[in-house]
């Protein structure tokens, strides 16, 4: 009956806010949430990386480095913590903005007071966390977010993470028996979450990148990827 | 130098809401990243206040019309007013959209005197229909708070500033000769936009732009760096760079003439960069910059079009271009160029009218990083002195062969500058897609065909047979499924020494796609394609 009472308030919460969405300028910003590179918008449950929230990306760093780059080329400054092995080139190629990148590859023991600092003012901050993070130290992060209205990007596990998106297969195009080069990648990434409509995980595929460069979702019928086994983080 | 600035109020505001037809009068922000960068009146009265989140706002205010920030469309809608400024007198300088700034000298002359001529020019913008007023004062800085002091948004709230201007009407202020120090001392320190130092002075007790000037200048460049000194000398009442006074070597302007005409913005704005480029270069060489922009567009029929931009600080290619872009928008809303009656543009000069000194730490007046980048700044500033300086680093692009080369990381607030020149052709680079991790210290590899023997690469950067299997890191052996390569490249080849040949090979395999390494028979992995 609760459960009842409270589906029907998010949806009339949801169709209340495309109504006043839609009754605005298209000018209008949504504040609440970073914007995401279109090729993305099609995956995941909504347009953009709602403030206050963390995503967690398993087996892929690619797909984390699309995710950082909406919010990035849109003006945001981004933080990246504990990942001296970033590739920062293909950072770039993905879109994300160099200049406006603060780069903390070895925070060492003061890790959480780095990540806290940067919370405060990054719209995203990415981390590769070094071993579990202590169940106590997740939540005070996590409430000073909310506070903050940031993303907090985690590149590996993240207990109770809003938004969950694990890399179930891939397939390399453009390269053959000693010819070719790398062009394009197919990934099939399964996203899940703690509630709204990713409660019920989904799987769709995304070229990551595209042959142009660009983060896209594959229209085409689904071809059979090849399951990667997934390495632990360094 | 006598100077008198006109400045139109909440002048995103009144750009934004025009162009998507909204009255200013409505309750409107406009924002940058998520927190107002200028609100309306009617916003103001609900409690709004610049700097403020836009959640913030928008609770304080629920019918609040939240609108982006487009400098394209501020300078874009500005460059009337200009125009009309222009008709006033010659030399109008653009400081950002809604200031400008000019000589006070001859229109004081021929309106009669400082007060008539600030009045006159800010009622000429008045029958635009646009809100505006005008001040005059010694210094750029204290003529824009003379400016604002009359609007109501007033940044003292004490009114003991008024007492010093000996002119005022409703759209018009004057501070006397000399009399800006007196005029700025009881402003609020918050004037000077700075939220770094503000935060700093104010725990130090110092609350007015007076009592921070009775410090001495050697203890502030001391304890506050080359930026507080700036600053401080703003709070003096010293203007380092009066209006009009610089004339830069015109020798280093850039001019092009084109052929055939240029009649599409997007067309002169990839030709401005260019130049915006070749003029910050040609600046840089000589250890300067460009602080004040003069614009110049020859068209096939009409009159020659002339603008000028002033920066508060050294302007960055980028920030030229932008001037450029800004202005050629605006001209082409007012046709200017581009249509029948005045041609496409026959030549493009960009000239510095001003520099500055390149390299010397300066803030812009109204920062140059947005409010966003200076939290954003200070917080790595925390960090920094958590793990110390050279602990948060920013990347570079580079020139180079190798995913690693190819990125140059320095330390924050070091100047970002590659080691070798990236737009270099480096043969034997790898084309994007770019591995997204790089390995700090590359893994060794085995690489076997299909009999279980070794692979290797010939001199002549032939692989000895199809690679087949892969192992590294003292892991399980995993199938190569595809491959290419490889990429041989010989790095300084002229220095025996450190003379280095390496090939690149990609390979793809089970658990996902590689960039192996070869050099004296040893395999390595250098990246991986995750």
């Amino acid at each position: 009956m609760f459960e009842q009472m409270f589906e029907h308030r998010q949806v009339s919460a949801t169709a209340l806010r495309n109504l006043v969405t839609s009754a605005n300028d298209p000018a209008q910003v949504d504040t609440a949430a970073l914007p995401l590179l279109q090729g993305l918008t099609g995956l995941l449950p909504e347009s953009g990386l709602r403030r206050g929230s963390t995503v967690a990306v398993e087996g892929t760093t690619s797909l984390a480095l699309a995710l950082l780059a909406g919010p990035s080329q849109a003006g945001s400054w981004c933080a990246v913590v504990g990942a001296p092995e970033l590739g920062l080139l293909a950072a770039a190629e993905y879109g994300i903005a160099l200049d406006r990148l603060a780069l903390i590859p070895r925070p060492g023991q003061a890790w959480a007071s780095v990540v806290a600092a940067l919370i405060d003012a990054f719209d995203v901050v990415a981390i590769r966390p070094t071993g579990s993070v202590p169940p106590g130290l997740a939540s005070r992060l996590t409430a000073r977010l909310r506070k903050h209205g940031g993303v907090l990007l985690c590149l590996g596990q993240w207990e109770g993470a809003d938004l969950r998106l694990t890399t179930v297969g891939e397939r390399w195009d453009g390269l053959g028996d000693g010819h070719g080069r790398l062009r394009a990648r197919r990934v099939r990434v399964r996203v899940s979450g703690r509630h709204g409509a990713v409660a019920v995980p989904r799987e769709g595929q995304l070229w990551l990148p595209a042959s142009d460069g660009s983060v896209a979702v594959v229209t085409e019928p689904p071809t059979p990827l090849r399951r990667v086994q997934l390495r632990e983080a360094v | 130098m006598r100077t008198l600035t006109v400045w139109c109020p909440d002048w995103p505001v009144v750009a934004a809401a025009a162009a998507v037809a909204t009255s200013p009068g409505e309750p409107i922000v406009v924002v940058e990243s998520g927190l107002v960068l200028a609100c309306s009146g009617a916003a103001r009265e609900h409690g709004v206040r610049r700097g403020m989140k836009v959640r913030e706002a928008q609770t304080r205010c629920p019918h609040l019309t939240v609108l982006r920030h487009d400098p394209v469309i501020e300078a874009r809608t500005f460059e009337p007013v200009v125009t009309a400024l222009e008709e006033l007198t010659p030399r109008v300088a653009i400081l950002r959209p809604g200031l400008c700034a000019v000589r006070v000298r001859g229109p004081a002359r021929y309106f009669g005197s400082e007060l008539a001529a600030a009045e006159r020019f800010a009622a000429h913008v008045t029958a635009l229909g646009i809100d505006c007023r005008a001040g005059v004062a010694d210094g750029v800085f204290a003529a824009t708070l003379a400016a604002r002091t009359i609007a109501g948004t007033g940044p003292t709230g004490t009114g003991a500033e008024q007492a010093v201007a000996d002119a005022r009407s409703e759209l018009a202020l004057v501070v006397p000769a000399g009399g800006d120090p007196e005029f700025l001392a009881p402003m609020r320190i918050d004037v000077l936009d700075r939220p770094e130092l503000i935060d700093l002075l104010r725990r130090l007790g110092i609350r007015t732009l007076g009592a921070f000037a009775a410090l001495p200048p050697r203890d502030v460049l001391a304890r506050f760096g080359s930026s507080g000194a700036v600053a401080h000398g703003l709070a003096r009442g010293i203007d380092e760079r009066p209006i009009g006074s610089h004339r830069a070597a015109p020798d280093l302007a850039v001019q092009r003439e084109v052929n055939p005409p240029i009649d599409r913005i997007d067309t002169a704005a990839f030709l401005a960069a260019a130049m915006a480029d070749e003029l910050a270069a040609a600046l840089g060489v000589r250890g300067l910059a460009c602080a004040c922009l003069d614009i110049e567009v020859s068209t096939e029929h009409g009159p020659q079009l002339h603008r000028q931009w002033r920066h508060d600080g050294p302007m960055s290619a980028d920030d030229i271009a932008d001037r450029v872009r800004w202005q050629l928008e605006g001209w082409a809303s007012t046709r200017a160029f581009g249509d029948i009656s005045a041609g496409g543009i026959i030549q493009l000069r960009l000239e510095p009218a001003e520099t500055v000194a390149a390299g010397i730490y300066q803030e812009g007046l109204w920062g140059g990083l947005g409010e966003l980048g200076e939290r954003a700044v200070r917080a790595i500033t925390r960090v920094q002195s958590l793990l110390g300086q050279k602990a948060v680093v920013a990347a570079v692009p580079n020139g180079g062969y190798g995913p690693a080369d190819r990125i140059n990381l320095v330390p924050w607030g070091d100047e970002r500058a590659a080691v070798r020149e990236s737009s270099a052709p480096w043969p034997g680079h790898l084309p994007a897609p770019s591995p997204a991790t790089v390995l700090a210290e590359p893994e060794s590899a085995t690489v076997t065909d299909a009999d279980g023997h070794p692979v290797g690469v010939t001199g002549r950067a032939t692989v000895t047979a199809s690679p087949a299997l892969v192992s590294y890191d003292g892991g399980p052996a995993t199938r190569v499924i595809g491959w290419a390569g490889p990429w041989p490249v010989e790095e300084r080849w002229w220095d025996p020494a450190t003379a280095r040949r390496v090939a690149r090979v990609q390979v793809v395999t089970e658990v996902g796609a590689l960039l192996l390494l070869v050099e004296n028979g040893q395999w390595w992995v250098e990246a991986r394609y995750d």
